[in-house]
């Protein structure tokens, strides 16, 4: 099938260009997986609120300003766990530091090795709300029929702006005891 | 066997090489084009199958025809046939059949690689279609494939992933090959801007194809190993997040729904000026507005995830960016009625259904404005109401086009005129049918019903009834389509070189049926 076409570009080059862009974009895929979690950090969009210890972190307690901080827990569908908050809200100051605690109890007939994932509503508050201590940094294990409390302790930053007024802490306990090794 | 190696030979100076073999060897873009053309047909009736049984468990409320498990995998692998087996293919093939001999090239640039593409897509389909016989069924979780929901699919999981790879490799060869036939094979003379518009939409598709099919691949990849091989892209025990699978999803998504509908575009701009006797108002503005719809659908996709949970800068900034897409799409309706206005019309089948595209492809496109309007979306998600209008743009507009194109260019591919009275029977049922279809849906979206569940609440009966009359009506008329392309294929009155009397355009100047290689030597364009 050899004719007189005028080829400016050989095929193979504009071939080899379009599966340039065809790798390419197979690439920018898997590269809006960081992109996704570093917009969501710096904009806190998807309510992600930090997974590790914060830093000592001395902030000036605001005693004229009162939040209301509501704790929410969920199972993830497959979770045979009971878990609830152990005091639903809390009235808070900004800048001091509280304490409180969840529950679970592990009524599953067999050990269980869960992780619980927090969450913040209004998205645009979990950069302000600091964990310093929390039962989600590790996985937690429960024997077949341990009942336990989960501390945790956290300070809302005093530069929380000034429109919101209630915070809510979900937390999700998934179940991995099958991915343990 | 050894005869078909034999005929082989002489395959590229003389006919076709006889027998079953000419098919899966061939390298011929005529050829390729009828077996994409055909393929389609066949997954329309195999995914029209999949809608009539929808309809029928619809038709009444409580569960009566089906259980809710299978009803769930017939809407997944309805729109996923229909998607990837019936439209993307048919515009494949009339890209493959009709790209050579508009711009007055021999074949299409890479016939071998074309070869390939079109027979990667019967055994996509077939790992596809199998799973719904395996334990835990076909996919369910609806087309978009979801996380967590679509992780929970049974032995079927990586069938429905792999077929989707495949297709996805289809696409993108057929894509590489339209743009390399395009850029590379144009007869002397014919630049850019002489290209008609069809050609200029597919070029356009096909850049599409290219930037967002690896992104669907990569989605999907991602699903396969979350299941499969422990890690968390999807997972937020893991770290991931669902949420992100959506957003990957859809900024592939968005641009695949231009995919489904540019060449669409492209085919009521060669079939209107036809049967206006004008030529096309605005070329350069539909070749510009073609281009800018493209470029816009890439930052649009969030506009399928406004009930997520964004911020209010992102709904606007989504919302208003959709909305913008309604200019160029504006500026295209324009032309196609003013390239009718004073135009010496009559109302042949192609035309018919053309006119069609532009009218109800318009309702769709005024549903779609309603549904960019974020805070009213919050009512409309996943109702009937987004049924409703994707119907109108996808069967009222894509596939309408299709249709158009078929009868407009079957006589020219077949050397036979179709039954011009059974066309026009087809056209008025289909047309009555499918609104009688589709148009209730809006109010039953409007009214709260939720899409993709089997049962609904009573006082949703009337109009579901309505519906599923629409639907058997347009689901039987379709079978009428079916038998007008086989009697023409199998003879009928023959057509003239030119067929239409007003028809423009270097394909009118071969003879019907075109000669199997064709522009051998290129033709002169002024």
């Amino acid at each position: 099938m050899s004719d007189s076409q005028a080829n400016d570009v050989p095929h193979g080059r504009l071939v080899a260009k379009m599966l340039l862009i065809v790798v390419g974009m197979f690439g920018f895929g898997f590269a809006m997986v960081p992109i996704y979690d570093v917009i969501c950090e710096v904009t806190g969009l998807n309510g992600k609120t930090g997974r590790a210890a914060e830093a000592a972190l001395t902030y000036q307690e605001d005693p004229n300003r009162t939040l209301r901080v509501e704790f929410v827990s969920t199972l993830n569908a497959s979770m045979p766990l009971e878990f609830h908050p152990v005091v639903k809200t809390m009235e808070i100051h900004p800048g001091k530091v509280y304490e409180t605690a969840y529950s679970a109890t592990n009524n599953a007939g067999r050990e269980l090795v869960g992780q619980a994932v927090p969450s913040v509503v209004p998205g645009a508050a979990a950069s302000y709300f600091q964990k310093t201590e929390c039962f989600c940094f590790t996985r937690q294990e429960f024997k077949e029929g341990e009942t336990r409390e989960m501390p945790l302790r956290f300070v809302v930053d005093p530069a929380l702006p000034k429109h919101i007024k209630t915070l809510t802490l979900s937390y999700t306990f998934f179940d991995i005891t099958d991915k343990e090794g | 066997m050894s005869t078909a190696t034999a005929t082989h030979d002489e395959h590229h100076d003389h006919g076709p090489a006889p027998g079953l073999m000419r098919w899966i060897t061939t390298t011929n873009h005529k050829d390729i084009g009828t077996l994409y053309l055909l393929f389609a047909l066949l997954m329309f009736l195999i995914g029209g199958a999949m809608a009539m049984i929808i309809r029928a468990e619809l038709f009444m409320p409580g569960l009566q025809v089906v259980d809710p498990m299978f009803f769930n995998q017939m809407t997944t692998v309805h729109a996923l046939v229909m998607i990837f087996g019936g439209v993307m293919p048919a515009f494949t093939g009339l890209a493959n059949w009709l790209i050579p001999i508009m711009i007055g090239g021999p074949d299409m640039a890479l016939p071998r690689m074309n070869n390939w593409s079109f027979w990667i897509l019967p055994f996509a389909f077939t790992m596809l279609l199998s799973t719904l016989f395996m334990s835990g069924g076909g996919p369910a979780a609806g087309w978009t494939i979801y996380p967590p929901l679509s992780l929970q699919m049974g032995d079927g999981f990586p069938f429905m992933i792999f077929s989707i790879h495949m297709m996805g490799v289809s696409s993108v060869m057929g894509a590489i090959n339209v743009i390399v036939t395009i850029m590379n094979m144009r007869a002397p003379g014919m630049t850019l801007m002489k290209m008609p518009l069809f050609v200029w939409t597919w070029l356009i598709t096909a850049y599409l194809l290219i930037a967002t099919i690896p992104v669907l691949a990569g989605a999907v990849t991602m699903l396969l190993t979350d299941k499969f091989f422990g890690t968390s892209f999807f997972n937020a025990a893991g770290g991931g997040d669902p949420v992100m699978y959506q957003h990957i999803f859809w900024f592939f998504g968005h641009p695949e729904v231009y995919i489904l509908i540019l060449p669409a575009f492209g085919v009521v701009s060669q079939i209107i000026p036809t049967f206006a006797r004008k030529p096309l108002f605005g070329y350069s503005s539909m070749v510009y507005a073609t281009a800018s719809i493209a470029f816009l659908s890439f930052i649009v996709w969030a506009h399928h995830m406004f009930t997520v949970g964004m911020p209010v800068a992102g709904e606007l900034f989504f919302m208003y960016a959709t909305m913008l897409i309604a200019v160029p799409t504006g500026v295209k309706v324009f032309n196609w009625v003013s390239t009718m206005w004073k135009g010496s019309m009559t109302f042949e089948t192609p035309m018919l259904f053309a006119i069609a595209f532009v009218v109800l492809f318009t309702i769709g496109g005024f549903s779609g404005l309603m549904l960019a309007i974020s805070p009213v979306d919050f009512q409309y998600h996943d109702t009937y109401f987004v049924v409703a209008h994707f119907h109108y743009v996808l069967v009222t507009g894509a596939i309408y086009s299709i249709m158009a194109a078929t009868y407009y260019w079957l006589p020219k591919w077949t050397g036979n005129m179709y039954d011009e009275r059974l066309g026009k029977i087809h056209f008025w049922v289909s047309t009555i049918s499918v609104n009688v279809l589709f148009f209730p849906q809006h109010f039953l979206g409007l009214a709260g019903m939720p899409r993709r569940i089997p049962d609904y609440a009573p006082q949703f009966t009337e109009f579901n009834m309505i519906s599923s009359i629409g639907g058997f009506v347009f689901g039987l008329s379709q079978l009428l389509f079916a038998y007008i392309v086989i009697k023409t294929i199998r003879g009928g009155e023959k057509a003239t070189d030119k067929v239409w009397e007003g028809a423009e355009g270097l394909e009118w100047t071969l003879s019907s049926p075109p000669p199997y290689h064709s522009f051998t030597t290129a033709p002169e364009v002024k």
